[in-house]
């Protein structure tokens, strides 16, 4: 065995890459969350719809976005794979167990495999349908002057081989975008209590693993020190289990009570 | 006071056991749980029944031999304290209390209460040593220590081995007593030389005996006699995966 496969599959390796891979997932997060704020945006979907075009077509985000999609099935099956071990560990159980440490941290496991249940929902509600189906399409008018957007729904059955249809009228002084109305198909999809209560549920599994999370991977890393693990225990709890869940859970909410 | 147990028996490695209960009369507040033990063995060998086995030796809190699962917690219910040094006075007159063996892969039972911990020797004889004779105790600050590692290194060095690290962690993780050993030796100069390979040696040999891997939930160090912080298991991540990327062997 080369020294880097001994490393890497040793206790403290394996529990290397889970760190590594879940600290690249709490950035993808971030860049989620903070794009995802444009649904709220008062204009019909214009800037979201264009953001999803940019997200599905720029080399450099769909090279990383597979990546990402990698490392989402890395971190969820290596971490069932260490969890199956460490249960060997223990092959006869206690009759009491009195526990000493938060409920969370001991449940990484379930937590996670509910958050790979959300995910593939979550796929199979936006991305699977936005690449494979037939959605509706919108055109957006926009007067260049004073930047004013009209939105138009275009017919059904309405297609074009291109992604973005962009034209320029200079003589009315408009500029017209035909883009994949993602913003409807999410829009209408939030209508459905169902989905709508199971996203927010599915926060609280997010907020739940990464209150654990977060400061565990610091801490596998080694990274213990009286002066950063306090900020790094900060922000574990304040910006990710707590800011970032509730951003995300706004969104289903915010379509659901609001449009 | 009469205390109601549940005891774990078990006649060897090889069969399985289970939960008895017996009944102890005239408990002591004073008593500390291992004597309320010593009365009740000495009842059982006087009805001419086996009495149960459980470790201890020094009872007096530093030798790590004690080793029961009391109530659901690694040495009973009392932080920082080894199962010797937990008085019947903890308890309550009537109480039924349930005292079962550390479980763990790398502990099988040898009897009842007793547990083989040599897993523990072995992962100290993979490196938890200096090879170098350092000599007899040298003058004070002839070998300059700043307080702040030496103090470091002293609480990390207060690791009895008992194993309740192991006991507490849902994994049966041995990172609490490794990354103690591991830090006590890299925090001084004397365990300068080994550094890199004692870290090595010693994670490959606590992966080899079959404990779990660290999943940073803190219940060892919560459940730890000797309080080892669970700084030092970041410690080891470091000095594991430092030595890792920065040793000369390929």
């Amino acid at each position: 065995m080369s020294w880097l496969t001994k490393t890497l599959t040793s206790s403290i390796g394996k529990k290397l890459l889970m760190a590594l891979t879940g600290l690249f997932l709490c950035t993808f997060l971030v860049v989620h969350l903070i794009g995802n704020l444009q649904l709220f945006k008062n204009d019909g979907g214009y800037a979201f719809n264009n953001y999803a075009v940019f997200m599905t077509t720029f080399p450099v985000i769909k090279i990383v976005s597979y990546v990402n999609y990698a490392l989402i099935l890395f971190h969820a099956f290596w971490g069932l794979y260490i969890t199956y071990k460490n249960r060997q560990a223990r092959p006869i159980g206690y009759a009491v167990v009195k526990n000493s440490s938060s409920v969370f941290s001991r449940n990484m496991a379930i937590l996670g495999t509910i958050l790979l249940v959300y995910l593939v929902v979550h796929m199979s509600d936006f991305w699977y349908r936005y690449h494979n189906e037939a959605l509706p399409y919108v055109k957006y008018t926009e007067q260049i002057a004073s930047g004013n957007i009209e939105t138009t729904p275009m017919e059904i059955g309405y297609t074009q081989e291109a992604k973005k249809v962009e034209t320029v009228n200079e003589e009315a002084g408009t500029r017209t975008v035909i883009v994949k109305d993602l913003y409807n198909v999410v829009s209408f999809s939030f209508q459905n209590i169902l989905l709508v209560l199971f996203y927010v549920l599915s926060m609280f599994a997010v907020a739940f693993h990464l209150f654990h999370g977060f400061q565990s991977a610091f801490q596998t890393l080694g990274w213990s020190h009286p002066k950063y693990t306090p900020l790094v225990k900060g922000l574990g709890v304040w910006v990710f289990a707590v800011l970032i869940p509730i951003g995300y859970a706004a969104m289903p909410l915010y379509f659901y009570f609001f449009k | 006071m009469t205390i109601n147990l549940k005891v774990w028996k078990q006649k060897n490695a090889k069969t399985s056991g289970n939960l008895e209960t017996y009944k102890v009369d005239q408990v002591s507040p004073d008593m500390s749980f291992l004597e309320m033990f010593d009365v009740l063995n000495e009842k059982l060998v006087q009805e001419n029944k086996e009495p149960i086995a459980f470790d201890h030796d020094c009872r007096e809190g530093i030798c790590g031999m004690c080793s029961m699962y009391i109530n659901g917690q690694p040495h009973g219910p009392l932080e920082g304290v080894t199962t010797c040094q937990l008085h019947m006075r903890t308890f309550k007159d009537g109480d039924t209390i349930v005292v079962e063996p550390w479980r763990s892969a790398a502990f099988p039972v040898i009897k009842d209460l007793v547990v083989d911990r040599t897993a523990f020797d072995r992962i100290i004889a993979s490196g938890g040593f200096v090879s170098v004779n350092t000599g007899n105790a040298q003058d004070a600050n002839n070998l300059a220590i700043g307080k702040d590692k030496a103090d470091m290194a002293f609480a990390a060095a207060a690791c009895i081995g008992c194993g309740a690290c192991v006991a507490a962690c849902k994994n049966a993780s041995a990172m609490l007593f490794v990354s103690a050993k591991v830090s006590q030796l890299a925090l001084l100069p004397q365990g300068q030389p080994e550094r890199e390979s004692r870290a090595l040696n010693m994670v490959a040999q606590m992966d080899a005996e079959g404990f779990g891997a660290c999943t940073n939930t803190g219940a060892c160090a919560a459940e730890c006699p000797k309080e080892i912080s669970l700084d030092n298991i970041a410690r080891l991540n470091r000095e594991f995966l430092g030595a890792s990327i920065s040793s000369q062997e390929v």
